[in-house]
């Protein structure tokens, strides 16, 4: 099988309801439906969900790992963005 | 309890599991891709399963004794009454999902009415069958729209597939005086209920596959009575080697 006939799907599980779907891996099929078939049978065959997405790897639109220091190294010094830094009143509890 | 004609109707509907479970079985490390290689295996699990529950079933309804092993790996070719159908070789991958898509549009009506049968352990392998059926007909459909929709090579080989198993699908629908009495008894089905169902599901795959059906012919039956076709012995000697030369192991 060539990578054109048959290329590669990103599978997402939900493990239950109320969570959200996780990535779990990638597969090989020819369209959705056989992509939907061929997670199932890889993903899922120990019970790790009732729900399934599959995705076009190719449809996905990734970061540039060149652009890592630009992207995410200014959060870096931003501790006061964590809810962590403000002091809450004792009536508001967890948050 | 001895019930011999339930017996022999359990075994039926077991040696149909377990053969086309081998049949499947042989895909291992062979499919075309990583993907296939363990959805075909799935499904020959899920039908080792329904085989486990029959053949235990089966011992104790012959009360002599036996184990399910005993049962599976310890009767010759003889002896073994699957329809012809599930034996057939796997042949070409074409060949594999044929025979896969015309049993399993016959098992799933068959397990549905069967969850209303009087005995309550077939009942209840049927509600868990059922659901495994189903996906193994939308596999295999999905599969045969595809290949006979595909190119001018997947679609012939479809269709050989389709002409070289056609005479060997009348035999699911054969009525002997096991399965009439028992149908009496409210135990088993009468697969001439089944039939309008299998040839709607039939015709809407071909239809979708572009491949027209065949004409009604002569259909080949003998599984259900012990005279199968000459493959099923090459499939039982691999199958019952380890039980015949180590009688009793386990793991």
């Amino acid at each position: 099988m060539t990578e054109n006939i048959t290329p590669i799907w990103e599978v997402f599980i939900r493990a239950r309801n109320g969570n959200a779907h996780r990535h779990a891996g990638s597969i090989h099929a020819a369209d959705a439906e056989m992509a939907m078939q061929a997670a199932r049978d890889i993903y899922t065959r120990r019970e790790e969900g009732n729900s399934l997405w599959v995705v076009r790897s190719s449809d996905i639109h990734a970061s540039d790992p060149g652009d890592g220091g630009m992207m995410f190294d200014p959060a870096a010094d931003k501790i006061y963005r964590h809810p962590t830094f403000y002091e809450l009143p004792e009536d508001v509890g967890n948050m | 309890m001895t019930d011999n004609v339930l017996y022999t109707y359990v075994v039926r509907l077991a040696d149909d599991a377990i053969i086309l479970s081998q049949r499947l079985s042989e895909w291992c490390g062979h499919a075309s891709h990583i993907e296939e290689d363990v959805a075909l295996s799935n499904i020959a699990l899920d039908l080792i399963g329904q085989a486990r529950i029959l053949y235990s079933h089966a011992a104790r309804l012959e009360g002599k004794g036996r184990t399910e092993d005993d049962i599976c790996f310890f009767r010759v070719e003889r002896q073994y009454t699957n329809c012809l159908l599930v034996e057939q070789p796997n042949a070409d991958f074409a060949v594999t999902i044929t025979r896969q898509l015309f049993f399993s549009a016959f098992m799933l009506p068959f397990w549905t009415a069967l969850k209303s049968s009087g005995d309550v352990i077939l009942s209840g392998l049927a509600a868990k069958a059922e659901k495994e059926v189903a996906y193994h007909l939308r596999h295999s459909s999905e599969w045969f729209i595809r290949l006979g929709d595909g190119t001018p090579e997947s679609h012939s080989r479809i269709e050989a597939a389709v002409d070289g198993l056609w005479m060997y699908t009348g035999e699911l629908f054969d009525v002997d005086e096991i399965t009439a009495g028992l149908v009496k008894r409210g135990l088993a089905i009468d697969p001439e209920t089944l039939r309008s169902e299998w040839n709607e599901t039939i015709n809407a795959v071909l239809a979708r596959a572009t491949i027209s059906r065949p004409d009604d012919c002569w259909m080949q039956i003998g599984g259900r009575s012990g005279e199968h076709t000459e493959h099923l012995g090459h499939l039982l000697s691999p199958m019952q080697y380890l039980q015949r030369s180590y009688p009793g192991e386990t793991w």
